[in-house]
């Protein structure tokens, strides 16, 4: 009933602090952001101002382009502070939380008559609908299209990642209510990825009306993208789209219950984390909120997603709309001597085989921290990018034509079925320390900005 | 650490609008070569591997050791052989090192200085690329060769070879090949021939194994070619050292077995058309010294892994092919190198290209 999907490439990297299974406790922030920044590509139009009572569910701002896509608050409160940065670019928009959450209550959606265009309006008016990411470009998926299919991975492979199994435990109601909402939305089918050796026993396992596949391999095999490429490749001018599991649930509950309901359990994780766990909190909680996981403040890196891709938001920052992860990380600024030609260097990780770690064995941990090992350099080393990425893609060459800026190559090469959390991996393993997925981000713009 | 305060304290100086900043990069190079630099992630994967350039380069250098001892140690094996003396095995080794100790000092003055030139021109930090290429040069070269023409070889492979085309990682032909070819062809005389593969005896004659091979028939025996103890260029005479070598970089990963291998491959098949044994090719001349450590460089060759194999097989094939039927040179390697260095590029082309069509088609059908 499943196709299985075996991924030979990739790298689970074995950094230390994965989080406990379980719930340490619930935070109910003093003062939440979202970040239109969030977004790639997105002009937002703010809805509110300073001062401004909101319940959750009430849009905070809008898409410029697409007016009636809202943003919404994820707590009942009072918009405290609308921060802006340079050219008055907005960048969040904060909101003092009440000490209950007070929700704006719509009329739940009746699925069976409703019509795509009713959908997706409730979907937009609820602040669910830049949920739904369309690709090429990672960006919020375009109503008046007709996607493909849909991509939904209940299997996270990066770093510390949290368990979804665990994290959504008791919403399987939500989730396949979610799952029926987006199947109204396409022709071509939801399809489902799980992995392969936990996907018996999960209870997602019984979902209605989604097309199930089994994966198995190391990261990024979790990844949406790597498993559109092994499922249905995206062509030139098709579009599909990608909801992750959590925004799937919220989805869900949404439409069962009028509700927008943005708490989550968030995985506070990392080698420097204290008694990593899992935490209920609300969408773009800040991170002092955490600070029962941290003993100091200095040094320390505050990460709002996976040690890959997430973002540095410190510790005066705040979590970003889609993450249900905080890594936190010691900052590597010092100095090792004659590190390079050590030839031990047991607490150092690395994938390539000039280091002994590969022989040490799967179990060991490294508490790794932000050094970057090296100096930054051209490319030289042509084939350990190709070993953790698991795509039909030449991962150089196609980097090389974004550098150039050459769309024609670009294109060829297979930008539409990139986005820069694919390419996270190589970066990791580059020698040469190039900033891969800034590369591939600033590549994604520019066609964007061409093709428009 | 004191060395550490020294850096700190001389750091401002060499930073840009210092007293010395036109010795900047010079000043980051040694700091980054004692101490890896303190600097963290700023945008993207928040942590790295620890794998750097300088480690990728430091295994090839550990793979060449045994090549270069080896090499030291026949140049006072065959002076010892061709001049009826009686050395120990140290005297035979301290002559070698007597030898090519002033080789590699001008190997990697010349060479670094044009380096270090060309990454302060460049703002850029110096690239450890040059450490494997000045370690390789002298190795390909008779030991006869004077210093002030290895000086100029080293200049023109780094200026020509490598910088006017970016700096490392962005030149076409492999530059420590480019040294040799440039000698080969601007002064062949010292180059070539017979007499250039002995030091210490004036007048000595002592033909390679390519040489007699070109003649008809190789009057060394397979384990002394295959161990080493033939006239040649310093570091090319031992199979059995380069296949040390061969081990480490193939174990590391460093170097590509798949062009190792189809390089093999295309020199036994091609090398079934000579008089000599197939498998003499292997083991004569610049063929597993070539095979190891030149086909290998990232840089220079077929960058894709299917290309890798068209790219290894090719060398071997051209290498043999111009041993066999070229009455001009004896040895093919070296050209056969740097004429694959210069398709590798269509190679890649090639199978890049099948990809392309691939995702055209696939767009086409649906």
């Amino acid at each position: 009933m499943s196709e299985q999907i075996r991924l030979t490439k990739g790298l689970d990297i074995p950094i230390s602090g994965a989080a406990s299974q379980t719930i340490a406790k619930t935070v109910l922030a003093d003062v939440i952001a979202i970040k239109p920044t969030n977004f790639r590509a997105l002009v937002p139009k703010l809805v509110v101002k300073e001062g401004d009572l909101v319940l959750a569910g009430d849009p905070l701002f809008v898409d410029k382009n697409h007016p009636q896509v809202c943003f919404c608050s994820p707590c009942s409160g009072s918009v405290e502070a609308i921060v802006r940065g340079d050219k008055r670019k907005l960048l969040e928009v904060r909101v003092k939380a009440d000490s209950e959450v007070k929700y704006r209550k719509a009329k739940p959606l009746s699925l069976s008559s409703a019509s795509k265009e009713q959908i997706a309006s409730f979907l937009m008016q609820m602040g669910l609908w830049p949920m739904i990411m369309q690709r090429p470009y990672g960006i919020i998926a375009n109503a008046e299209d007709a996607p493909k299919s849909i991509f939904i991975s209940a299997m996270n492979t990066a770093p510390l990642a949290a368990d979804l199994d665990f994290a959504l435990k008791g919403r399987f109601i939500d989730v396949q209510a979610g799952v029926d909402t987006l199947a109204k939305l396409t022709e071509g089918g939801v399809h489902f990825s799980m992995n392969y050796f936990t996907s018996p026993s999960s209870e997602f396992r019984k979902l209605r009306s989604v097309i199930f596949h089994d994966f198995e391999g190391k990261h990024p095999a979790g990844n949406v993208g790597i498993q559109i490429n092994h499922i249905s490749p995206i062509n030139k001018g098709e579009v599909v789209w990608t909801v992750d599991l959590l925004s799937v649930a919220t989805i869900g509950k949404a439409v069962r219950e009028g509700i927008y309901d943005a708490s989550r359990l968030v995985a506070v994780t990392g080698p420097a984390a204290v008694n990593p766990s899992y935490v209920k909190a609300y969408q773009g909680s800040p991170i002092s909120a955490f600070s029962d996981f941290f003993t100091k403040k200095e040094n320390l890196r505050f990460i709002s997603g996976n040690v890959l891709t997430g973002e540095k938001v410190g510790l005066d920052g705040y979590m970003d709309f889609f993450d249900d992860q905080i890594s936190i990380l010691n900052e590597g600024d010092y100095y090792e001597t004659f590190g390079w030609c050590k030839p031990f260097r047991c607490k150092k990780f690395s994938f390539s085989h000039s280091y002994w770690s590969w022989l040490i064995g799967n179990g060991k941990k490294y508490k790794m921290d932000t050094n970057v090992n090296g100096g930054a350099r051209a490319f030289v080393v042509s084939d350990v990018y190709s070993k953790v990425l698991p795509m039909d893609i030449y991962p150089v060459h196609l980097l090389k034509a974004c550098i150039a800026g050459d769309l024609e190559k670009m294109e060829n090469l297979g930008i539409y079925e990139v986005l820069p959390e694919d390419f996270a991996l190589c970066e990791f393993v580059d020698p040469s320390k190039n900033n891969i997925q800034q590369i591939i981000s600033d590549g994604i713009d520019l066609m964007l900005k061409e093709m428009a | 650490m004191g060395l550490r305060k020294l850096f700190d304290n001389l750091s401002p100086a060499f930073n840009k609008g210092g007293k010395f900043s036109a010795l900047g990069s010079l000043f980051e190079a040694i700091e980054s070569f004692v101490y890896v630099p303190k600097t963290t992630t700023i945008k993207g994967a928040h942590v790295r591997d620890s794998i750097d350039l300088k480690r990728t380069m430091t295994v090839v250098m550990i793979a060449l050791v045994p090549a270069i001892l080896f090499g030291m140690y026949n140049i006072g094996y065959q002076t010892n052989l061709a001049g009826h003396m009686s050395m120990t095995f140290g005297q035979m080794l301290w002559f070698g090192f007597l030898k090519i100790l002033p080789m590699y000092l001008v190997s990697y003055i010349v060479g670094l200085f044009f380096e270090c030139m060309f990454a302060q021109i460049r703002h850029e930090e110096v690239n450890e690329g040059y450490f494997v290429t000045g370690l390789i040069i002298p190795l390909i070269m008779p030991v006869t060769t004077p210093l002030w023409m290895l000086a100029l070889a080293v200049a023109f492979a780094v200026v020509i070879g490598k910088e006017v085309f970016g700096g490392t990682g962005m030149n076409i032909w492999n530059p420590a090949l480019l040294a040799r070819a440039f000698l080969f062809f601007a002064y062949p005389k010292q180059m070539s021939g017979d007499s250039v593969w002995v030091a210490g005896v004036d007048a000595y004659s002592g033909a390679t194994p390519l040489s007699q091979a070109a003649n008809g028939s190789v009057l060394y025996s397979p384990t002394d070619m295959f161990l080493g103890f033939i006239p040649g260029s310093i570091g090319e005479t031992s199979t059995l050292a380069i296949l040390i070598g061969a081990v480490i970089l193939i174990w590391t990963g460093v170097g590509s077995w798949k062009v190792m291998l189809s390089c093999v491959a295309g020199a036994l098949l091609i090398g079934l058309l000579g008089d000599v044994p197939c498998w003499y090719q292997l083991i004569m001349g610049g063929f597993a010294f070539g095979c190891v450590f030149m086909a290998t460089d990232p840089v220079t060759g077929a960058q894709t892994e299917a290309g890798k194999w068209i790219y290894g097989f090719l060398i071997g094939a051209f290498a043999v092919c111009l041993r066999l039927f070229n009455p001009g040179y004896p040895e093919g390697m070296m050209l056969s190198i740097l004429l694959m260095n210069t398709f590798a590029p269509l190679i890649d082309h090639i199978i890049v290209n099948r990809n392309i069509k691939k995702r055209l088609k696939r767009a086409q059908t649906v």
